[in-house]
């Protein structure tokens, strides 16, 4: 069951991020970008990770992707003009990718023995009540200095966006 | 302590006063700055002379450590002994009487304040030289003398052979300096330490199975030095030209004093001279070359200075023959005598130019005799002295050298005799185109000042009674008794000679005055070669000095200094464009170019991190 | 169906993130509209975020859900000062391509 999920939802995943990589119209890349958080929602619950995985619906695909996408419709440019791809970027820099997340890969197999699995239910502390308590406990400071972060953000924006800028 | 340093520090002070603040003195007092110190050192030096006793041994002064480098210790030290003390009283006595006298004759000319700052400064360098306790400090004041005579020729400095005439002195000079300083560390190194006293006790102790080359070497290269400070063969080529320094300075530095330092650092390092006869016969040979050579070339000069500079040179060569044959207090006794009547017959050249407002040529001249007699009688007085007429000084002191030269080889004796004569015509010689005869000139001759004609009295009265102070018999101490030859008749000879020579000359230009050209024509190439100082100028620009410029130019010049220092800083600077036009590339204000670097930056960072065994 | 595994290695999730972020970073290279970059950015801190969770799952503590929570806080904020930029830019070159706007170039 988990196998299921899991292969499911990361070719989801995977598809979506390269369309999001190729797509020329920027709305349609948006689309496959909240393709992609959702899929990783799912991916989040099957790591017991139940309150990560609803804020990842709420927060990033609910507010941050709406934002993006009212921000490319106001804009309204239209699609990328491509031009001929130079030499170096497609023959060197793809290469190069392909090279890199294979050694990442291979690393990364090395690393973590096969015995290590994932299933429901394996780990526990992801639910609200852990998150809220270490939350609120261990990690005050920085909870409160983000809601400065946040604040300070909120005032770039009102800067940026009048008029005489 | 007799607080030897005041004898050269009050003319340093002089020198210091004049030279700072001389431009807004008034005349009379740059005079008094600059006589009162060198009068108040010689006061000084008789005064510690007198205090000192008899002086059997050295009286040393040690000041400061001056060099502590590990097994050379050198401090800076002033002695006295019966040599310094002849060197000293000679160097303030007559240095204070031609002070006075170029109040008088540097009185219409420009500079006049830094005219005594640098008398005074040249003071202070040959009262260090000669008060000197090691070969260092004697150094110092070698070096310091050639820097004012340097300053002093080239006093006139918008004439351009006046300027040419100085950097040839001091070039020259330089060559020997570095003959000196050879020596200097050839002495240090057998026998470890530069002081007089150290260095003689060793040579004294010095066994000469041992092998006297190390020592022979020594020598030579003092010899060298000597040769340039002294104006010997090869290196008098500049004291001729130094002639284009007002008169004062030709008496004072190129005759009386700087240029017997050579004289007197030979005699100094006699013990080291007797270990090595080898070094002595090469003193001797270039004395006697000396004298003839530079006695040759005075008989056809026309300029009055230089027949006396000529005459210097081969005096000069007389005092180092004396030295060369083992007569060191012969030579030291010619130094004093030399000094009062070169100096007299410079001072009385001096009064004659002056009279003549400039004149210097022996042709424009001619009858002074009734129209500068004070100057007349005092010149006569300097010419009988140098001709070594007895009783008066010169016929002592170079008697002496005579007969040690006899001593040592007879052929010497002769060829001294010779050159006596030689001496002893040339100076007549001028004396009578000067004041004999009709007037050729156009000027209107006027008798010189007290100021300068007082200093002129006393040099004639030295010059005159200077051979009794018995010299020889002083420095017996120093050098050992001289070795008496009881042979009347090369006294005799050598008196005849002179005599021949006053003779011959005054046949020549006061009773038969049309023989000496005539004398001249038919001689032709012979005479053009000697009245051309047998190009020895030109064979030493030729041969040394335009090869010098030229590869100079050259090689070092172009082909080092532009070529390879100016292309090295140039290149820096170039290929430090060329890097930072290349780095240029990194800030191009492409966004993606910028993530690019850091992502191959993070990939490296991984790859090192990952093959060094990663965070752990 | 047999060739489905019954569980899921960890190590697959932590390749899925790395493939995540290879993709995230060659969009953000070779991308030239602004928003898209952005979007790449995007992506590359939802990889983080999922190996953040991953190891969370695998050292049994639940560290990395907080860290990711914070990831998310930030990006949130980062986008809103992020398009406000953008539009500021697109207000005063006209322009949405990322190469337009190389005026600090030496």
């Amino acid at each position: 069951m988990e196998g299921l999920l899991f292969l499911t939802f990361a070719t989801i995943a995977v598809l979506c991020a390269l369309n999001l990589v190729l797509q020329t119209h920027p709305i349609s890349s948006a689309l496959s970008l909240i393709g992609v958080l959702g899929s990783i929602a799912v991916l989040y619950l099957l790591l017991g990770g139940e309150f990560i995985a609803a804020v990842q619906l709420i927060v990033y695909a609910g507010a941050i992707m709406v934002l993006f996408v009212f921000v490319i419709m106001l804009l309204n440019t239209g699609a990328e003009k491509q031009p001929t791809r130079k030499i170096v970027v497609t023959w060197i820099s793809l290469p190069l990718l392909f090279t890199f997340i294979a050694l990442a890969a291979m690393l990364i197999a090395q690393q973590v023995p096969k015995t290590e699995v994932v299933t429901f239910g394996g780990f526990s502390g992801g639910t609200t009540l852990s998150v809220g308590r270490s939350l609120f406990t261990q990690y005050l400071l920085p909870f409160e200095v983000t809601s400065i972060l946040i604040l300070i953000a909120i005032l770039g924006a009102v800067v940026l966006a009048r008029k005489e800028i | 302590m007799h607080q030897l340093w005041l004898i050269p520090a009050l003319p340093f002070a002089g020198f210091l006063i004049n030279g700072i603040f001389g431009r807004r003195l008034k005349k009379p007092v740059v005079n008094a700055v600059a006589i009162g110190s060198v009068l108040l050192a010689f006061f000084w030096v008789v005064n510690t002379l007198l205090s000192l006793g008899s002086l059997e041994q050295p009286y040393v002064e040690r000041y400061f450590s001056w060099i502590a480098s590990g097994t050379l210790n050198i401090g800076f030290d002033f002695a006295v002994d019966r040599l310094s003390a002849v060197m000293l009283l000679v160097v303030t006595g007559i240095g204070t009487l031609i002070h006075v006298y170029s109040i008088g004759y540097m009185s219409h000319e420009g500079g006049y304040y830094r005219f005594f700052a640098c008398m005074n400064l040249f003071m202070f360098f040959m009262l260090t030289l000669v008060l000197g306790a090691n070969y260092l400090v004697l150094f110092v004041g070698w070096e310091g003398v050639g820097l004012c005579s340097y300053l002093l020729i080239g006093f006139y400095f918008l004439k351009q052979s006046a300027t040419n005439a100085g950097i040839k002195a001091f070039v020259v000079n330089r060559i020997g300096d570095f003959g000196f300083s050879l020596a200097m560390f050839l002495i240090f190194i057998q026998f470890g330490s530069l002081d007089f006293q150290q260095v003689f006790a060793k040579a004294a102790g010095f066994s000469p199975e041992k092998g006297v080359g190390m020592i022979t070497f020594i020598c030579l290269l003092l010899l060298l030095g000597a040769t340039g400070k002294s104006a010997q063969v090869p290196l008098y080529v500049w004291l001729p030209d130094a002639m284009e320094g007002p008169t004062p300075v030709s008496a004072l530095i190129h005759a009386a004093t700087m240029v017997t330092a050579g004289v007197y650092m030979v005699a100094r390092s006699a013990a080291l001279f007797k270990l090595a006869p080898v070094a002595l016969d090469v003193v001797a040979y270039v004395g006697l070359i000396t004298a003839v050579l530079a006695a040759t070339i005075g008989l056809a000069q026309n300029d009055i200075k230089k027949v006396f500079a000529y005459s210097t040179v081969s005096q000069l060569g007389y005092m180092f023959l004396g030295l060369g044959c083992g007569a060191f207090s012969a030579g030291i006794f010619h130094v004093m005598t030399h000094a009062f009547f070169k100096a007299l017959l410079f001072l009385g050249a001096g009064s004659v130019i002056h009279a003549l407002s400039g004149e210097q040529d022996l042709r424009q001249m001619g009858g002074l005799r009734t129209k500068i007699p004070v100057t007349f009688t005092v010149l006569l007085c300097a010419s009988v002295a140098i001709a070594g007429v007895p009783p008066f000084s010169g016929f002592y002191s170079k008697d002496a050298i005579l007969v040690a030269a006899y001593g040592k080889a007879p052929w010497m004796y002769w060829v001294g005799v010779i050159t006596a004569g030689m001496t002893a015509f040339y100076v007549f010689r001028a004396l009578f185109m000067c004041f004999f005869g009709e007037y050729r000139g156009h000027a209107h001759p006027h008798e010189s000042p007290l100021v300068m004609t007082a200093p002129l009295g006393i040099l004639a009265l030295l010059s005159l009674g200077g051979g009794f102070i018995n010299i020889p018999e002083f420095l017996e101490p120093v050098f050992g008794t001289l070795h008496e030859v009881h042979d009347q008749s090369l006294v005799y000879i050598s008196v005849a000679a002179g005599l021949l020579g006053i003779g011959l000359s005054y046949l020549f230009y006061v009773l038969k005055p049309g023989l000496a050209d005539s004398l001249a024509d038919t001689l032709g190439g012979v005479y053009r070669l000697v009245l051309n100082k047998y190009y020895v100028d030109e064979a030493y620009q030729a041969a040394v000095v335009d090869p010098l410029v030229d590869g100079s130019r050259t090689v070092l010049w172009r082909g080092i200094d532009a070529g390879l220092i100016d292309g090295v800083v140039n290149g820096t600077g170039a290929s430090a464009r060329g890097i930072g036009g290349v780095l240029r590339h990194l800030q191009s204000g492409y966004i993606r170019r910028y993530a690019a670097w850091v992502l191959v930056g993070s990939i490296l960072v991984i790859v090192a991190v990952s093959f060094t065994g990663g965070l752990k | 169906m047999d060739f489905l595994p019954a569980t899921v290695p960890l190590s697959w999730f932590l390749i899925l993130s790395a493939i995540l972020f290879t993709l995230g970073v060659a969009g953000f290279l070779l991308r030239r509209n602004i928003i898209t970059v952005f979007m790449s950015i995007e992506l590359m801190l939802n990889a983080v975020n999922l190996t953040f969770v991953t190891f969370s799952y695998r050292l049994k503590q639940v560290d990395g859900h907080i860290f990711s929570f914070f990831v998310m806080v930030v990006a949130a904020a980062e986008a809103a000062v992020g398009l406000a930029i953008i539009l500021t830019v697109y207000k005063n070159r006209s322009t949405l391509e990322i190469d337009d706007v190389s005026s600090m170039k030496l």
